[in-house]
């Protein structure tokens, strides 16, 4: 708080007339200060009258209200230059301040430990199933990439291929990056063709609709059916590539389909047909829906491959997720939830630098 | 050719463009209504014509169909190719811009050339030029969001001229400027032109804009669009934006305005 106060905007620009800096600085902190009292003296007072407890989840709501408050005092007097530092503390101070929280309750014995493990424990438990070899299961969590220099002298790219082949992590994704090439690209050109003639549109977008809203996991029993190993990788990524292909279709044509129409005029007017026509006006033009469109999709492929992992699987982060549910070992099964949500972070930002890439137009 | 005789008329060159009694019907949900009708314009090989009209009147869909971006339902319209038949026969500059955000200032203003199968080291050397000519080079590799509107229709108009049509149609190419812009662009064409003599059909809402660029005022009537009255402007060239101050010019505004304001005035009454 001392530093807030000591780095308050008056105090920098105001340096040549040290009388007027004062009062100036005296603005803001002084209401973060009333505020950090508050939150203080309402917290303790709670507590020794015994309310706390009973009714933490009202506390916390209050303390929620004062950090926001004060979080906006703050933002008030930081000077332009520390705008993005500001912005940064908000982002990842404040989840970790929420985790700090829940940490302290569940020390606390308000929340079960067995339904709610402390971060702590699950960061524990995330670490043992990382280093940890499931002697069971013949599974790890990253395929333990230590040991590939060992494995490697022994047995040279097999060795190496047996660590991918236990991983967990590299089970799901490389499910869902070849279940998402395999949808997204045919899905992209449907959508396009379907945005470009009304013919094919007509003729499809209702059954497209209609499949679309179909949960892919209800599906899933008969395209197990439709290999010939219902147990193998084959319907896994199929029904993560049906569930992109027609999400990408739908999305893809209402971004042709909403191109400002001047710019296929232009387009035409220049000498642009066909072929060129789609690669310079038209798949540009629609460009962004592809993009938005390849976002959702991403997040639906991580649901039905996580999904389709907890109902049948022997490897896969959703499998590991479940397995550790069956066993009741909570701490475990958090430490696969956080492995699939970091999972989810690292596409989108995978995504979003190849959106970088090819849409350099919007910076 | 001139000495067919006393007395005869010297025989017109073939007409650049041709359009006779073109009408265009709409059908909408309230029925068929008719945008544009039983229109008839001739522009003269190098000729530059600007329409003038009431908002509203056709004047776009016009000159979409002289751009074959539209069909028109009777009458026939023809532009006569040039002696180079790999020369597109026109270029249009849109009333929105529809510069492409996509593609850089230089990007764009090769797109044509592009299209026609120019090799990258050539087209982009014209782009170039162009783009120089217009003070637009420090710019050439900015995308269109980084540049303000007034350099983006100047990219739309170079990459009309880049493309060297056998005829240039725009479309109040200079409506959305402020009026210093405005001004500038006034004179940036009016030099261009002076210089490259191409065919221009040209619309505009501004009748100033019309006499100081035009050789022909054409006034089109609304509801539905038809051909009113043509004017031919007879101010010697080159001009300059001052020639804006001269009394012939002033005399002329004052001819065209009573006819033009009589029929804004009656379409405005239509659409109320
Ligand atoms: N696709 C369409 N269907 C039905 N009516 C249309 C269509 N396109 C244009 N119109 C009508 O045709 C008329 C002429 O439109 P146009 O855009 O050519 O006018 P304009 O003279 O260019 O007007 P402005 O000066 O405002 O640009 C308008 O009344 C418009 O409502
Ligand atoms: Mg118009």
């Amino acid at each position: 708080m001392s530093e807030i106060i000591d780095h308050a905007p008056g105090a920098a620009t105001e340096k040549p007339t040290p009388k007027a800096a004062p009062a100036k600085i005296s603005g803001p902190p002084a209401t973060i200060l009333l505020l950090a009292a508050t939150f203080l003296a309402g917290n303790g007072l709670l507590y020794f009258i015994g309310l706390w407890r009973p009714f933490w989840w009202l506390a916390l709501l209050g303390d929620f209200v004062l950090i926001v408050m004060a979080a906006e005092q703050v933002g008030r007097s930081v000077p332009p230059a520390r705008r993005k530092l500001y912005e940064r503390t908000l982002a990842f101070g404040f989840p970790l301040l929420a985790l700090v929280a829940w940490q302290l309750i569940v020390d606390a014995g308000i929340l079960n430990p067995l339904w709610f493990p402390q971060p702590t424990r699950i960061a524990k438990a995330l670490w043992e199933v990382t280093v940890n070899y499931d002697r069971f299961s013949e599974t790890s969590l990253i395929g333990r990439p230590w040991l590939i220099p060992a494995r490697f002298q022994a047995e040279g790219w097999a060795g190496v291929w047996s660590l991918f082949a236990e991983s967990h992590v590299w089970a799901t994704l490389g499910r869902v990056a070849v279940g998402f090439v395999i949808g997204a690209i045919p899905g992209i050109l449907l959508g396009v063709v379907m945005g470009i003639n009304r013919t094919v549109r007509l003729m499809l977008d209702t059954t497209l609709s209609a499949i679309y809203v179909l949960p892919k996991i209800a599906i899933f029993p008969i395209v197990m059916l439709m290999f010939a190993d219902p147990f193998g990788e084959g319907p896994k990524i199929a029904v993560v590539a049906l569930s992109v292909f027609f999400l990408m279709a739908i999305n893809t044509m209402a971004g042709v389909r909403d191109i400002d129409p001047v710019f296929l005029m232009a387009g035409r007017n220049y000498g642009a047909r066909g072929v060129s026509l789609l690669r310079h006006v038209i798949i540009p033009a629609a460009m962004p829906v592809i993009f938005a469109g390849l976002r959702l999709a991403l997040g639906t492929a991580l649901i039905v491959i996580i999904s389709v992992e907890f109902l049948r699987a022997k490897q896969g982060v959703g499998f590991m997720t479940f397995y550790y549910w069956e066993v009741l070992n909570p701490e475990k099964m958090y430490a696969g939830l956080v492995v699939v949500m970091m999972l989810g972070v690292l596409l989108t930002y995978g995504l979003q630098a190849l959106q970088r890439r090819l849409m350099p137009w919007e910076r | 050719m001139a000495d067919h005789g006393v007395g005869i008329s010297r025989p017109k060159p073939a007409p650049k463009i041709e359009t006779r009694n073109v009408c265009k019907i709409y059908d909408t949900v309230s029925g068929p209504t008719t945008v544009v009708d039983d229109f008839s314009l001739d522009v003269a090989d190098g000729e530059f014509v600007c329409i003038v009209g009431p908002s509203g009147c056709g004047k776009s869909t016009y000159l979409r169909m002289l751009a074959g971006l539209d069909t028109h339902s009777s009458g026939s319209i023809y532009i006569r190719p040039g002696d180079d038949p790999t020369k597109p026969l026109n270029s249009v500059v849109f009333q929105e811009y529809a510069v492409f955000p996509w593609k850089t200032v230089i990007e764009n203003v090769a797109f044509g050339l592009q299209m026609r199968g120019v090799g990258k080291a050539e087209r982009l050397q014209v782009a170039d030029h162009w783009l120089e000519r217009v003070g637009l080079r420090k710019f050439a590799h900015y995308y269109p969001s980084e540049i303000s509107g007034g350099m983006k229709q100047r990219v739309s108009i170079i990459r009309a001229l880049a493309n060297d049509p056998e005829v240039l149609l725009m479309d109040e190419p200079l409506g959305a400027l402020d009026a210093q812009t405005r001004i500038v662009l006034q004179a940036e064409l009016l030099r261009i032109w002076q210089e490259t003599r191409k065919t221009v059909v040209f619309i505009t809402h501004s009748l100033d804009e019309a006499i100081l660029l035009g050789d022909r005022v054409v006034l089109m009537a609304a509801h539905p669009g038809r051909l009113l009255a043509s004017f031919p402007i007879d101010i010697a060239r080159p001009r300059t934006v001052e020639t804006m101050n001269t009394p012939q010019f002033a005399e002329l505004r004052g001819a065209i305005w009573s006819q033009l304001s009589r029929e804004v005035t009656r379409a405005m009454e239509m659409q109320a």
